[in-house]
């Protein structure tokens, strides 16, 4: 007696979605997570990796089982079967990939807002913090057409276009002054005036990234904090994480910038707190004394 | 009124033979190959680039070529594959070949714009393939972000500006004559809902070329402005935004996507039930899905920006918008597989690479529909994810479908058919070196590895090494195309009029068709997809899954 097709389907569907979420919650793509929001973003590759992996599997399992069962026998002239359309069917796959649509759009929104990335909408602490050097320029690329830009400083903070992760707990938050240029991040700290080749920065605590660019388009990527933020000549950008462990990633210029945009690469040192104001103290360009007092207020 | 026609000449002026390919011909078929063949010569050229890529990324450093000339390659690349291979070829080359039969007209609405069209594409390939050599080619990558494109040496971009524009003039000369002569030329009789899906799928790429191109060609204007007459309008150091250069480029150029891939669609759709021997499953729901797809491409341009400062509301929009078009995308894919489902499929590499093209778009649309997140694409966005994910579109999506079309029209335009072994052969090595090629570039983005660099973390070594040798067999893979085709063209086996048995307007007619496509008057096919036997002995109705699997009810 045949298996009826109906209880076929139902475990072929079942079997294809086990499988979907086996993959996605078992085959590890990613690279270490290593900051706050690292962790978040990969539960949503988990999510999008098992939806996408059901409909792979699904439809490439159609198309090879088509190919197999319904290919043309030799000597076999004849037409198939004259299906023209079926308005039930037509329903049920535009309503499924909306439905499915719809959730992965509301759930990344929901991944988003909790990276931070919606924070930043309404976040002027951004903008007070931003050191008045940018004011002049940035006030010129985003007054637009038909503005006075001289006029525009007095009357409003310049626009600051934060990337993820920005209007994070504001008494604590490490402040960085970024400059991307061809072929190199500097990095400047206001607590201690430091400068440096290299980002340091304390494992556990927000660290805000003030950057611009001197030259071209840069962008500022930790694979391993799963961030990316363009470098904008003529519009400060902000970015905003917290790292959670410990060692050293690469910085990555992921914006073509010229023939050495390949090297155009760095590193962010997360020490543990004790081990960063030790470098804080080694590094400091002035006297130990007055640099530790504004580079220790955490600890 | 006058209308042009080839009979004009063709007594006097006219070259007749093969030297008619090289000439100002009107004849839409005679156009159609003119792009084709040209298409194909700048496929291979950009290749070769491609190749030169995978060569210095087969190292970790930068060893094979200078990094000045690894940037201009791969801008050259990213230029030529677009502009003057997959846009020419899908629009251009089919377009013109297959739509005057579709629409049973003897000609375009205008065949001496066609005529020009097609040869602003020779100079302007030339003008860019030749700055290369003589000035220098552009350094910016196809996108030519300012201020990047403003301090790169400014005479290869200039070079490169002039070239996109005239490829960008060519395309627009097309998209109208695509919009008028479907909607103008049709044969008395032939409703709008009657025609082959390919015709839809031009209607709908020729309002995106029309409505999104000419904001390209003033773009680039504004560029090239900055570069040779230090205007500021995208140069901050004189208060212009960078920002605005890219919504404006992305305005034509993520329509571009759907310009290089709904042709394809509209291609897939006419080899599949000819292929299954079945109808084009659910015709009005694939109408509507191209209109769909075409409103909706047109508001999805600032997902190549999560990345460029835009503001939160607008990456929210944006990634909405963007996924949505999985919706009316997916439906196309669903009813294809129902127009194979319980069909007669042939096996040969028509069909193989149009199977293929379901494969690898899917994959595509999935890691696309992933991109579209705006937390996802900030990890991954001008990564080798991107790489991946684009060249499953563009090569494992349109030039599949390409090299399907040739498979199925070859005998149309020469009267031989290709060998079957070495189309198989040729796609298996395709299919192959793709996937080899492509698929590890998703997780070296995932991983760190940006795109757009000559030079890479050497822990990335190995997965290069395999994404080199996959682009190395898709390179092998083009000499029995390239054997088939050209031998075939002479030691072919004689195809016939209609040797696939099919019922769309081109087959009914003499292969090669006559100069104004039929003798006498022009069929009326009002059921282009009218394959199937046994209507009335299973009604869809009554037929349910079981019936199809156990094969009863049909003969």
């Amino acid at each position: 007696m045949p298996i009826p097709s109906s209880l076929v389907t139902l475990l072929v569907g079942m079997a294809l979605v086990l499988s979907g979420l086996w993959v996605g919650y078992n085959v590890d793509l990613l690279p270490l997570d290593a900051s706050a929001n690292a962790p978040v973003y990969d539960s949503l590759f988990r999510v999008l990796f098992s939806i996408g992996t059901i409909l792979f599997l699904g439809i490439v399992g159609l198309v090879v089982f088509s190919l197999v069962r319904f290919r043309r026998r030799p000597g076999d002239q004849t037409d198939g079967l004259a299906i023209e359309g079926n308005l039930l069917l037509e329903i049920v796959w535009t309503a499924i990939p909306a439905i499915v649509v719809l959730f992965v759009g509301i759930y990344s929104y929901d991944i988003y807002e909790r990276m931070g990335g919606m924070s930043s909408l309404n976040d002027h602490s951004a903008m007070h913090r931003m050191p008045p050097m940018e004011t002049m320029e940035a006030s010129v690329s985003t007054a637009g057409p038909g503005v006075d830009p001289t006029a525009a400083p007095a009357l409003k903070a310049p626009r600051v276009w934060g990337g993820i992760g920005t209007g994070a707990d504001e008494t604590n938050v490490l402040p960085v002054e970024v400059t991307a240029m061809q072929f190199a991040f500097i990095f400047h700290y206001p607590e201690g005036d430091i400068t440096s080749g290299e980002l340091h920065v304390p494992n556990g605590r927000p660290v805000e990234l003030r950057m611009k660019a001197n030259d071209v388009i840069h962008a500022f990527w930790v694979p391993q904090f799963r961030l990316k933020q363009d470098v904008i000549p003529g519009q400060p950008t902000v970015l905003t994480f917290t790292p959670t462990k410990a060692g050293s990633y690469p910085i990555i210029c992921a914006e073509l910038c010229g023939p050495y945009h390949g090297g155009m690469r760095s590193t962010v040192v997360v020490h543990e707190p004790e081990a960063y104001d030790a470098w804080l103290l080694k590094n400091s360009p002035v006297t130990a004394t007055v640099a530790s007092a504004p580079g220790t207020p955490t600890a | 009124m006058t209308v042009a026609s080839p009979n004009d000449f063709q007594d006097s002026l006219q070259p007749q033979g093969w030297l008619r390919y090289f000439s100002f011909s009107l004849d839409h078929k005679v156009i159609g190959i003119q792009y084709l063949v040209t298409g194909f010569l700048f496929y291979f050229i950009g290749g070769a680039l491609a190749g030169v890529i995978r060569a210095e990324l087969a190292s970790p450093i930068s060893d094979f070529v200078s990094r000045e000339t690894y940037n201009e390659v791969l801008t050259l690349h990213g230029t030529v594959m677009i502009f003057l291979w997959i846009v020419p070829v899908v629009n251009g080359g089919f377009g013109n070949y297959l739509i005057p039969f579709y629409v049973g007209a003897r000609d375009m609405a205008f065949p001496r714009l066609n005529a020009v069209a097609f040869w602003m594409i020779p100079p302007a390939g030339i003008l860019l393939i030749g700055s290369y050599f003589i000035t220098g080619a552009a350094q910016s990558g196809w996108t030519a972000y300012p201020p990047l494109s403003l301090t790169t040496p400014a005479l290869g971009q200039v070079v490169w500006i002039v070239s996109v524009l005239l490829l960008g003039g060519s395309s627009i000369f097309g998209g109208i004559n695509f919009i008028a002569t479907v909607l103008k030329l049709r044969r008395p009789g032939l409703k709008l809902m009657q025609l082959p899906m390919y015709c839809w799928a031009m209607l709908g790429t020729s309002i995106l070329v029309v409505l999104s191109t000419p904001v390209l060609a003033g773009t680039l204007l504004l560029l090239s402005f900055d570069i040779v007459a230090h205007t500021g309008f995208f140069n901050p150091a004189l208060g212009g935004n960078v920002v605005v250069y890219q919504h404006l480029f992305w305005f034509y150029s993520h329509p571009a996507v759907y310009i290089m891939v709904l042709p394809a669609f509209g291609l897939v759709s006419e080899i599949l039930p000819i292929h299954s021997r079945k109808p084009l499953f659910g015709y009005t729901t694939m109408v509507y899905s191209i209109l769909a797809i075409v409103v909706l491409g047109l508001v999805v341009w600032a997902h190549h920006m999560f990345t460029s400062g835009t503001p939160p509301w607008m990456r929210l929009f944006f990634t909405i918008a963007t996924s949505f078009i999985a919706v009316p995308t997916g439906i196309k894919f669903f009813n294809w597989l129902a127009t194979l489902w319980g069909g007669k499929l042939a096996l040969n590499s028509a069909m193989l690479f149009s199977c293929a093209f379901i494969v690898n778009f899917v994959f595509g649309g999935i890691t696309g529909v992933a991109l579209a997140q705006v937390p996802f694409d900030i990890h991954v966005h001008d990564t080798y994810f991107v790489v991946g994910h684009f060249h499953y579109i563009v090569y494992g999506g349109t030039v599949f479908v390409i090299f399907a079309s040739i498979y199925h029209w070859y005998p149309k335009f020469t009267g031989r058919m290709l060998n079957e072994d070495l189309g198989r052969l040729h796609f298996l090595l395709t299919f192959v070196g793709f996937n080899l090629c492509f698929a590890p570039q998703h997780w070296l983005g995932l991983n760190g590895m940006p795109r757009r660099v000559a030079e890479y973390d050497p822990s990335f070594t190995t997965l290069n090494q395999i994404s080199s040798v996959g682009a190395l067999l898709m390179a092998i893979s083009s000499l029995p195309f390239l054997y088939n085709v050209l031998v075939s063209a002479f030691k072919g086996q004689v195809a016939g009029d209609n040797p696939w048995n099919a019922l769309t307007p081109e087959w009914l007619t003499s292969s090669p068709p006559p100069v104004e496509n039929w003798i006498g008057a022009a069929p009326l096919v009002e059921h282009p997809y009218g394959y199937g036997v046994d209507e009335d002995a299973l009604s869809v109705e009554a037929a349910t899954g079981r019936d199809l699997w156990s094969g009863t009810g049909r003969r």
